[in-house]
């Protein structure tokens, strides 16, 4: 038992934390924006696979990275401007739509991946790169500080959404619609343009998450690739309180499980494969059952707005 | 934030409505209204709920175009096209419910919706110092950075008023200001208007409590019906002219004879210790203890929100309590709401239209329900309803109910006579205790003296009435005893006779028996 407790093991699972991190945050990030304005958005799931697809088969067949990632950007905002358009415009019920909007997202990637390639290719991702300095440092260097642009750019956005929200006009905007859209309306916000936007934006991050996957962390694309990270994120923002940091802290605690279940797996504890692959899903439920985090929720989360009423 | 106009000289020299026809479908909300509001006035808008008061502001606002008629700024006809047009106009409107986003400070608040002076960086240090000159130059102390969901209703009102003027508001629509305040806050409110009337701005005061009218408004235009009975000089006008202008005809004011003592009998309903955790938006209950005996109007005054609601809950079954106990009639009251009632104890909660009727259902499946599983409703497990329309009719003519029929739905009633039917469903059963909440808010002054003489006749009867009412001159004119509750606890219970206004309002507004003492 003590041999499995190692430094060089703990690195490891820290690395594969970072590295599992980076999709539920991209997704996780733009779930936040929108659920500050009110929207809350189920299909992440069927957006992050729709960027999956188009990042991988751009760089598959063009072989740009950078041009994947945009596809993959451009896909997923499509998608968020169509969740917009049903829930703002025709302000459908937002969990049903959202379910749509996966199933749509889950069918169509399928249907493309079959038509296009048909069986699991691979392509050569974004490489590792160590940080300057913080990548040379021993140990948690090439532990933490040793990973692709997708996964930088990731915890980038952390600080960001964390600045746009509480920091400018357009963050204080988002956060007026989400909580009271009659009084930010009757101020001159435009409430529909604020969703459209935070949807939108909700939706770019889900197709770069989506194509982290694919193009970045395992480098191929197959049906149903995303397997829930979808779903997941949606329960991270609620488990962080609708607050970046909060949600970046438990997409750690989530990762971290689960790179910890990974390394269980591989060293052949004697725990069920099955068993320890729930993990991290059981002690996202439980956690969610015992934060009560219902004060941080925007009031207006999941109403479509009707001026006057 | 870019500078508003606050600090310059009012721009608004008057607005002119002329021959406003507002129509919606079934019903002429604004039939030809004329009124005019000049610089250094208040002018009151007054009428019953349904008269057109709203609908006015609303069009004033930008909220509604009119059908008809025209708008004159400065004497220059204008088109009033959005709330946003309003406010680059001039106009505030200070709402009955607050447009403030709770979970903001009271500086984002202020800031939302404006240009920053840093691009699309916050300046809410710029404004904070604006809303504190701002506030202090009518006396008021304001914390920029305080999340105004942590601010008393008082208080929150100070912000809604200090954004309209941060935005440059020379004319100023205050819609039932004073519907939310203490005695004394609402003194504070008139002071600040006054103020404001000094400094020349334009005030519109929406109300339809005849007293502040007369105490703080120049002139007043009077609305009935969607018509304009008159404007009017409040100089020389008294109370009695104004409500027969309100209402057209007399009102019969609960009359001292009805008020006649009743013999007193030992306490039909006793509390003791009685407290809970806090509510969704109210606070927690903390040893609350009151008798009240049959024949006996107890009034629990306070400001909404202080546990009143809380209260009636757990006495009623709907919340549970942490500690004390109830007892009705000497048996204790415990168990679900089903079991209270058949002990005898009634319920008119305060959200009519959530806790008291099913919106979607008819007068009559309104008036039955509850005691539909009992005769003489059903037979068995059938509803009799050859029954049921008998007693329905005779109970819409007992309580006068205003219906096209015992079939109409009740949504599509008048407040005050859904009320009505709520009452009629609650005092058919005959109760030994009723818990009357604010059960004249909202509702016609025809209705309302109605609904008081149901509340004496229960008395006269020897029942026994709980009435919670943040309409202190309704719990002045109707209780025997008042008990006041400030933030879950009783702060004291005094005889109607030895009660003033004055402290009363202190001790809703929180002030502690001792400390009014000496």
């Amino acid at each position: 038992m003590e041999q499995l407790l190692t430094i060089g093991t703990l690195l490891g699972v820290l690395h594969s934390m970072i590295r599992l991190a980076t999709p539920y945050l991209y997704a996780a990030i733009g779930e936040t924006l929108g659920q500050r304005s009110g929207l809350l958005n189920l299909g992440v799931e069927g957006m992050m696979l729709m960027g999956a697809y188009v990042g991988f088969y751009v760089v598959f067949t063009t072989g740009s990275l950078l041009g994947g990632v945009l596809a993959a950007a451009l896909a997923g905002a499509l998608l968020g401007l169509m969740m917009a358009l049903v829930s703002v415009t025709f302000r459908a019920e937002q969990g049903i739509s959202g379910i749509g909007m996966y199933l749509f997202g889950l069918g169509l990637s399928s249907l493309l991946f079959k038509l296009t390639l048909g069986t699991v290719q691979s392509v050569s991702g974004f490489p590792e790169v160590p940080l300057p300095l913080l990548g040379s440092i021993p140990g948690i260097g090439p532990s933490l500080f040793t990973h692709s642009v997708m996964v930088y750019a990731a915890f980038a956005l952390v600080p960001l959404a964390a600045y746009v929200l509480n920091r400018t006009t357009w963050g204080l905007n988002i956060r007026a619609v989400g909580d009271n859209p009659q009084a930010a309306d009757a101020l001159g916000v435009p409430v529909a343009a604020v969703r459209y936007a935070t949807a939108t934006i909700g939706g770019l991050l889900a197709g770069v998450g989506g194509a982290s996957l694919s193009i970045s962390a395992l480098n191929i694309f197959q049906e149903n690739l995303t397997g829930g990270i979808g779903f997941i994120a949606v329960a991270l923002v609620y488990f962080g309180g609708w607050r970046p940091v909060g949600v970046l802290l438990g997409v750690l605690l989530f990762s971290f499980v689960s790179a910890l279940q990974l390394w269980l797996q591989v060293t052949g504890v004697g725990l069920p494969s099955d068993l320890a692959v729930m993990l991290p899903y059981l002690l996202t439920i439980l956690a969610l059952a015992v934060s009560n985090r219902r004060a941080g929720q925007p009031s207006a989360l999941t109403k479509p707005f009707t001026r006057g009423a | 934030m870019v500078a508003a106009a606050q600090q310059a000289a009012p721009t608004i020299s008057s607005l002119e409505l002329f021959n406003i026809t507002k129509r919606f479908p079934g019903v002429v909300a604004n039939n030809r209204v004329s009124f005019e509001v000049r610089a250094g006035e208040v002018h009151a808008l007054l009428g019953e709920n349904g008269a057109g008061k709203s609908t006015l502001m609303k069009i004033i606002y930008g909220l509604y175009q009119p059908d008809d008629g025209q708008i004159l700024l400065n004497g220059q006809p204008v088109t009033i096209s959005s709330p946003q047009d309003a406010i680059a106009r001039g106009i505030g409107m200070i709402h009955q419910h607050f447009m403030l986003v709770p979970s903001l400070t009271v500086a984002e608040n202020v800031a939302l919706g404006l240009k920053s002076s840093r691009g699309m960086r916050l300046d809410l240090d710029v404004v904070a110092a604006k809303v504190e000159r701002l506030a202090a130059s009518y006396g008021l102390r304001v914390d920029p950075r305080a999340e105004v969901s942590r601010l008393s209703v008082g208080e929150q009102q100070r912000v809604e008023i200090i954004k309209a003027l941060y935005r440059g508001a020379d004319l100023l629509v205050l819609d039932e200001p004073t519907a939310v305040l203490t005695p004394q806050e609402a003194d504070d409110l008139f002071r600040m208007l006054r103020q404001m009337r000094e400094e020349g701005r334009a005030l519109i005061f929406i109300s339809h409590k005849l007293r502040e009218v007369l105490a703080l408004c120049d002139r007043v235009t009077v609305l009935r019906d969607g018509r304009q009975v008159g404007t009017f000089p409040t100089a020389g006008m008294s109370r009695g002219e104004l409500a027969r202008l309100m209402v057209g005809r007399e009102i019969a004011a609960p009359h001292a004879e009805d008020r006649a003592p009743v013999p007193v009998g030992p306490p039909l309903l006793q509390v003791r210790g009685l407290s809970s955790s806090a509510g969704a938006g109210g606070p927690a209950l903390r040893e609350v203890s009151f008798e009240l005996s049959p024949g006996e109007i107890l009034g629990l005054a306070g400001v909404s929100g202080n546990g009143q609601r809380e209260l009636a809950d757990v006495i009623a079954g709907l919340r549970p309590s942490s500690a004390g106990e109830i007892s009705l009639g000497g048996a204790p009251l415990v168990g679900g709401p089903g079991e209270r009632m058949a002990a005898g104890l009634s319920y008119i909660p305060e959200e009519r239209m959530r806790d008291g009727a099913i919106m979607d259902f008819s007068v009559e499946e309104n008036l039955i329900l509850r005691d539909h599983t009992r005769p003489p409703y059903a037979r068995g497990p059938f509803l009799d309803t050859a029954r049921v329309s008998t007693v329905c009719r005779e109970l819409i003519t007992r309580f006068a109910v205003k219906t096209p029929g015992p079939q109409t739905p009740i949504k599509s009633l008048s407040g005050g006579n859904i009320q009505k039917v709520i009452m009629a469903r609650e005092l058919a059963r005959e109760p030994r205790v009723l818990i009357a909440a604010q059960p004249t808010r909202g509702v016609d002054i025809g209705a309302t003296a109605y609904i008081h003489r149901l509340l004496l006749d229960m008395r006269a009867r020897g029942g026994a009435v709980l009435l919670i009412s943040e309409d202190l001159d309704e719990i002045l004119a109707l209780a025997d005893r008042i008990a006041v509750i400030h933030d879950g606890e009783i702060a004291a219970i005094m005889p109607r006779a030895e009660a003033d206004p004055e402290r009363i309002g202190l001790l809703m507004a929180g002030a502690s028996t001792e400390s009014l003492s000496h």
